[in-house]
């Protein structure tokens, strides 16, 4: 049976969009028939850190009008063979996605694919509720810091008041937590959230912590997802959220700030 | 009438509507076989004979809430018996009908009501129509019933007697108490209404419980707390772990910000009023 994952975080800018691309890649290179969906309806820019902008003729709204099949909306990814795209439109408003338009292209998808990865937009109007209404489970996208966190909170109780399993009063949705642009040596220094600051307060299991780095801006600037990047940091945590949460235990890496060898200490560097 | 009216403040109305409070035994019938009724009511009533005589007496149809009821053969048997029947209770709609068209009143009141819990202006209403009795008088056609159910029917009903009492314990005595398992996060409100909020899980920054009585938390308590809102100045907030932006009883409030003091920052604390003053004190 399909599983539809929704990246959701409330706040804007927290990292939704690279952990949709990275985290849809991951699972598409682990052999999983995976399409991600970008419900950012407006705003799109799913398909430029996916970097098939210029593949899109038609997209996720087309299908929802009637005006394309899904099959000429869908890209596929130039290196992933089981992984598609679904791209938002750029002209239109979130006011085309309707719950029944919407349920209907994930039962269509749901007949092809293992995976349906819905990215969802900021904020907790329309099309963030369309990307949540009709979730599975859900990476809860979070930056160490206050406002990502309270707002990551709130959209925790939408999902677990407004989405469709909890209207229908079936199992939960499986919340998961995904801290990404996390820096150790701020942590220490104060200035960021502690890992654990944020698991007290949104009181989910975790899955993942992404650290800040150089090579996610350069990924996205290049339209390649940063989970290829397998020399960046980012790029490994990112593979290591993918396997968690097909069940393999890893311990968290990247946690500590690089300590500088004894020799770099000395010579200084 | 007016000449025995002595007052002279009263003297120039006909009427003054006054509410009271009655103790009323309760025919709980678990058939619709009038003739059984009427054969049962009479071998349990006869040692008691006296006691019953022209007694008033409601009718609770929960038993037999889908059965058919010939209410105009059940009242002339009771008044057979020297017994008025005075109303009925619980029931479905068809049956309420029925009864009020034979004249009974229909009389709110028993578990089930007390449990959805009405608004307290209403039940104060209520009660100055009909007030029910605790069980002891309650002439069951099977007595010795199971003894949790009657445990539970007394605790349901002895807020009502006593509301009609003492109308500022009342938002206090009443027993729907509401429980949440879940975390409470940012944007989200729980109200329990009538009754106590106990919440198990913590209470998150931005999020708000509130309740016409006391407020429990059993774990981190970081958002915004208000108990006794219908004005309950007796009640009470009791939070595990202290990290609350605002507590307020009944209207009187305390918003915390960064100024937590250090002696109730994270402590188990309460909150209680003291005349308009608002304490939050360790446990």
């Amino acid at each position: 049976m399909a599983k539809v994952i929704v990246v959701t975080s409330g706040k804007g800018g927290v990292g939704k969009t690279t952990t949709s691309a990275s985290f849809a890649t991951g699972l598409a290179m682990k052999g999983n028939k995976t399409v991600v969906i970008d419900f950012d309806v407006g705003l799109r820019n799913l398909d430029l850190i996916m970097g098939c902008e210029r593949r899109v003729v038609y997209d996720f709204v087309n299908v929802l009008n009637n005006e394309a099949s899904l099959k000429q909306a869908l890209i596929k990814d130039k290196q992933c063979e089981n992984l598609f795209i679904l791209p938002a439109s750029q002209t239109r408003d979130k006011d085309a996605l309707t719950e029944e338009g919407v349920e209907r292209i994930l039962n269509e998808l749901k007949e092809d694919f293992d995976y349906i990865v819905c990215d969802s937009p900021a904020g907790i109007e329309k099309g963030a509720l369309m990307a949540l209404y009709f979730a599975d489970e859900a990476l809860i996208v979070t930056n160490p810091e206050v406002s990502s966190v309270r707002d990551s909170d709130r959209i925790l109780g939408i999902l677990s008041a407004k989405s469709k399993r909890a209207v229908d009063g079936d199992e939960p949705i499986k919340e998961h937590l995904v801290i990404t642009r996390y820096s150790a040596k701020r942590v220490e220094m104060g200035e960021m959230l502690s890992i654990d600051d944020v698991k007290d307060l949104l009181s989910i299991p975790l899955i993942g912590v992404i650290p800040e780095s150089e090579s996610v801006l350069s990924a996205s600037n290049s339209g390649v997802p940063v989970i290829h990047d397998i020399d960046s940091t980012s790029g490994q945590a990112y593979a290591d959220v993918v396997d968690r949460f097909m069940g393999v235990n890893l311990p968290l890496r990247f946690l500590q700030a690089e300590k500088k060898g004894l020799l770099s200490r000395i010579f200084g560097n | 009438m007016q000449s025995e009216v002595e007052d002279p403040v009263i003297q120039d109305v006909a009427v003054d509507l006054k509410g009271s409070v009655f103790t009323l035994p309760v025919l709980q019938i678990h058939s619709s076989d009038v003739a059984a009724i009427e054969a049962e009511l009479v071998e349990r009533l006869s040692p008691a004979l006296k006691f019953f005589k022209h007694a008033p007496i409601v009718i609770d149809l929960e038993r037999v809430s889908h059965l058919e009821i010939d209410f105009h053969a059940l009242t002339n048997l009771l008044s057979k018996q020297n017994l008025v029947s005075v109303g009925v209770r619980n029931g479905s709609k068809q049956q309420q009908a029925m009864a009020i068209a034979v004249g009974l009143a229909v009389v709110k009141g028993g578990p089930l009501q007390n449990v959805l819990g009405e608004s307290p202006n209403r039940q104060a209403l209520d009660n100055e129509r009909e007030t029910q009795t605790p069980s002891e008088s309650r002439l069951e056609t099977k007595q010795n019933g199971s003894s949790t159910t009657a445990a539970s029917k007394v605790e349901a009903e002895s807020p009502r007697v006593r509301d009609g009492q003492n109308d500022t314990q009342q938002l206090s005595q009443n027993k729907s108490t509401k429980i949440i398992y879940q975390p409470v996060r940012s944007g989200q409100q729980v109200y329990a209404k009538g009754g106590d909020l106990i919440v198990m899980a913590a209470v998150n920054p931005g999020a708000e419980i509130v309740a016409d009585g006391n407020i429990h938390v059993y774990a981190p308590m970081k958002g915004r707390a208000l108990a006794g809102v219908m004005g309950d100045q007796t009640a009470r907030i009791f939070c595990q772990s202290m990290h609350a932006e605002l507590i307020a009883i009944a209207g009187n409030f305390r918003v915390f910000e960064d100024n937590l003091p250090a002696e109730i920052r994270d402590k188990s604390v309460q909150a209680y009023l003291d005349g308009e003053q608002l304490i939050v004190s360790q446990l």
